[in-house]
């Protein structure tokens, strides 16, 4: 067996054994043997890793593709299961388990009150394994299985409490809101198929770039084709990544235990999008309106999260947006084709959001399920741990240099820049406005949360408590990862020192030699790191002209401090606000009061869907099963019914009971027969023999 | 003098089948007596066999009549059995009061 097949299958082992044994095993077997399968699963990837992204002496290793079986042959579309291991899969594969497993192992600490532990063991393990042949597959079909797959599991975790209203609810919001999306995807691999005649990565890849100027008919319009299909493969991404329109359901998501937030709804399932772009990166790169979009979605996404999350009292629904905001920088980054920054973001963000998300957990754990971080404070001295690992966590988050989202962010924010296109420098603006409003909700929850007066009443103050070691352990390693994965993956993901951009399909006009305005290493470190074009491989697909990442390296030295620069004044914004001058964020409010409450109300998306799509439905749905209920029912069933009970009641009136109405009633049927008898004896009936009757008279006697 | 004929012996046989039907349909007091119209039509046809039986020089319909009277005397006493029961359970021989068929 190889490791991939261990990586993949481990989780789905896990899930089945708990899931249908979990009574058997009980609570600590169900977590025992999930637990088991994603650390198993962890390693391998990790092996998998080394072997192929790190490959021997710094030269990179090979992709290869494992397939497993043939899934259908409907005449043109053959489906194979396949695991598809590149770079960029593998990359994805290390991030799911290493935090899965974190979560999991969380969980046991975290779900400890809960009865149904082995129900929820399950469903992470589900949800790993769905992600697992998500970031594996080989074609578009098999990604839509994971794609659905996670999708089930978000929805399964979002109303695990099922016996909370709201999280049915938000459960079914997110089941409906992501079907939008995902209809958008079915109709890009629709349309995949109808343009390329196939679903297979590579067979994709390998005709885009001559079909670049097919046109295609769409809703009465003639579209590029290519463009056509990556719009809609991105409405996709934009449903399961929560970009803005599509994101109304992943701040209800938090009705899901703390962990399941962590690790769906801010690491990994909502990354998915993120991944579907950069997988699809050899057709997005011939789409250049796609990339527009996406850049222009992304920018947006991110700025208008952060102005919500400055405004928002849940201490997850803070972070909710947070991670919807980060999911925007990721997007804009993949829209000026720096592929490579926006996983790179990916990888970073899934540790410290995942961290701050568990701190989340643990600090909801301490002050006995309360979120509203109006009614927390003053907690710091109790949790140290949780205290300063949230700090890492944020601190990351902010982009303060040399944590790990410093790294990505500046990435992403000089790609941006160094775009230098309209669109390019529109979503560099917002990244740097969302940057200081990222530092600024950061330093907000962290002072409010821990720091100032308690206010929180006082039996909850004296029940604050340490999470206990099996909690703390998870925020351990992704603390190490916030602090470290930036530093340690910065030249390998996103590295400057290249000579010329490898060509990543077949045609040579691809292979264009490339000059850099970047620094180049020199040759020493050089031949020791692993460079950017070894490290992703032919995973990665940039046309040369679209290389930002590289020219992101000579942007101006004030593009490059600029969002440190954000990332400390919002931090200190956040500490004159919310530690040193209390007073002020209410003066705030009050003189920008329209603007504080379109914030407050999220920008009123929620109350817009209500009343376009929510209300009118309901309203329709009222229509027809009235229509239903009066006419089809009415006629039909319901009136047969009806009547044949209205007969029945008539009829039953005759069951008096008194047996001398039934005698009665025989003896007037007797009565009739007899008179129906003897007149139609005598009327006409002369040939029937008389003698019969007669015979009884005596006439023929003595 | 009125000679006594078949005519007569069937409009008695007719008046106390009548008067039984009619006791059994206007009764309202309590079952003997429906029991007892149920006699009293038996009665009524018994008659009916034994006029003719005359009537006809057919000694068959007297015979019948002696079978009637044996079914008769079983009837009754089975009659009279279900009736000490149906007092025993539900305390009343009331007609009005034995309606649990009602539909």
């Amino acid at each position: 067996m190889s490791l991939e097949v261990v990586a993949v299958f481990a989780p789905l082992v896990g899930f089945i054994l708990a899931f249908l044994f979990g009574k058997n095993m009980g609570d600590k077997g169900a977590q025992f043997v999930t637990c088991t399968g994603i650390i198993v699963a962890a390693i391998a990837s990790i092996m998998l890793f080394f072997e192929i992204v790190m490959g021997h002496e710094g030269h990179g290793g090979e992709a290869r593709t494992l397939t497993l079986m043939t899934w259908f042959n409907s005449g043109a579309l053959s489906v194979e299961w396949a695991l598809r291991l590149d770079q960029l899969a593998v990359v994805m594969m290390c991030v799911v388990t290493i935090v899965s497993s974190c979560v999991h192992v969380y969980s046991v600490g975290y779900m400890s009150h809960d009865k149904c532990k082995a129900r929820f063991m399950s469903y992470l393990s589900l949800f790993s394994f769905a992600m697992m042949m998500l970031v594996t597959s080989d074609n578009l079909v098999q990604l839509f299985f994971g794609w659905e797959g996670v999708g089930v599991a978000s929805y399964l975790l979002i109303g695990f409490w099922n016996h909370k209203d709201s999280a049915n609810a938000a459960s079914i919001k997110a089941f409906l809101v992501n079907r939008v999306g995902d209809f958008g995807l079915a109709l890009g691999i629709f349309a995949a198929f109808f343009l390329f005649g196939t679903v297979q990565f590579d067979e994709l890849f390998s005709q885009a770039a001559e079909s670049k100027d097919t046109v295609m008919a769409f809703l009465g319009y003639d579209l590029n084709a290519i463009t056509l299909v990556c719009l809609l493969l991105f409405m996709g991404a934009m449903g399961k990544s929560a970009q803005l329109g599509l994101h109304t359901w992943l701040p209800d998501a938090m009705e899901g235990p703390t962990p399941v937030s962590a690790l769906i709804h801010a690491a990994t399932m909502v990354t998915a999008g993120v991944f579907l772009v950069a997988r699809l990166s050899p057709l997005f790169e011939y789409a250049p309106t796609a990339l527009m979009v996406v850049t222009v979605v992304g920018g947006v996404t991110a700025f208008v999260a952060a102005t919500i999350g400055m405004t928002q009292f849940d201490i997850k629904r803070v972070i909710a947006y947070s991670t919807m905001s980060q999911l925007g920088y990721m997007f804009f980054a993949l829209g000026v084709s720096a592929y490579g920054a926006a996983i790179f973001h990916l990888m970073t963000h899934a540790f410290f959001k995942a961290l701050l998300f568990l701190g989340a957990g643990s600090v909801i754990h301490a002050m006995s399920d309360e979120q509203d971080m109006r009614k927390m404070g003053g907690i710091w001295k109790k949790i140290p741990m949780t205290y300063v690992l949230m700090w890492i966590g944020s601190l990351a988050l902010a982009g303060v240099p040399f944590f790990a989202g410093y790294y990505s962010k500046d990435m992403i924010l000089e790609s941006a820049f160094a775009d230098h296109t309209w669109f390019g420098d529109f979503a560099f603006w917002l990244g740097i406005a969302a940057a200081i409003m990222t530092a600024f909700y950061s330093a907000r929850l962290l002072f409010m949360t821990f720091h100032g007066k308690p206010r929180a009443d006082k039996h909850t103050m004296d029940h604050v408590h340490e999470s206990p070691a099996i909690m703390l352990t998870p925020l351990v390693v992704l603390a190490t990862g916030a602090l470290f994965a930036g530093f340690v993956f910065y030249e390998p993901f996103v590295g400057g020192a290249h000579h010329n951009v490898h060509a990543t399909t077949e045609h040579e006009e691809v292979i264009v030699e490339h000059t850099v305005e970047a620094p180049i290493l020199d040759e020493e470190e050089h031949g020791k790191e692993i460079t950017r074009e070894q490290f992703w491989g032919k995973s990665l697909f940039i046309l040369p002209e679209n290389d930002t990442v590289a020219a992101a390296h000579g942007v101006p030295e004030w593009v490059k401090m600029l969002p440190v620069y954000m990332g400390v004044i919002g931090l200190f914004l956040g500490w004159v606000f919310y530690l040193q001058f209390t007073a002020l964020p209410g003066v705030f409010t009050k003189i920008f009061k329209p603007v504080h409450a379109l914030l407050f109300n999220k920008w009123y998306f929620d109350e817009l869907y209500d009343a376009v799509f929510v209300k009118p439905a309901i309203k329709l749905g009222k229509l027809f099963w009235a229509s239903d209920k009066n006419v089809v029912d009415g006629i039909g069933p319901d009136g047969v019914a009806n009547r044949s009970v209205g007969f029945g009641a008539l009829l039953s009136r005759f069951q008096s009971g008194y047996v001398f109405q039934y005698a009665f009633v025989m003896m007037i049927g007797l009565i009739a027969m007899i008179s129906w008898f003897y007149v139609k004896m005598n009327l006409g009936l002369e040939h029937v023999n008389l003698d019969v009757v007669s015979g009884l008279h005596p006439k023929g006697g003595e | 003098m009125l000679e006594v004929g078949l005519t007569h012996y069937l409009s008695l046989a007719a008046m106390l089948f009548t008067l039984g039907v009619f006791g059994i349909f206007l009764n309202r007091k309590n079952v003997i007596v429906i029991l007892m119209c149920i006699e009293l039509m038996l009665l009524a046809v018994n008659i009916n066999f034994v006029a003719f039986s005359a009537e006809l020089g057919d000694r068959v319909g007297q015979v019948f009549t002696l079978f009637i009277l044996t079914v008769a005397a079983a009837e009754a006493a089975i009659g009279l059995a279900i009736l000490v029961v149906l007092f025993r359970t539900k305390g009343s021989i009331a007609v009005e009061d034995i309606s649990s068929m009602k539909g």
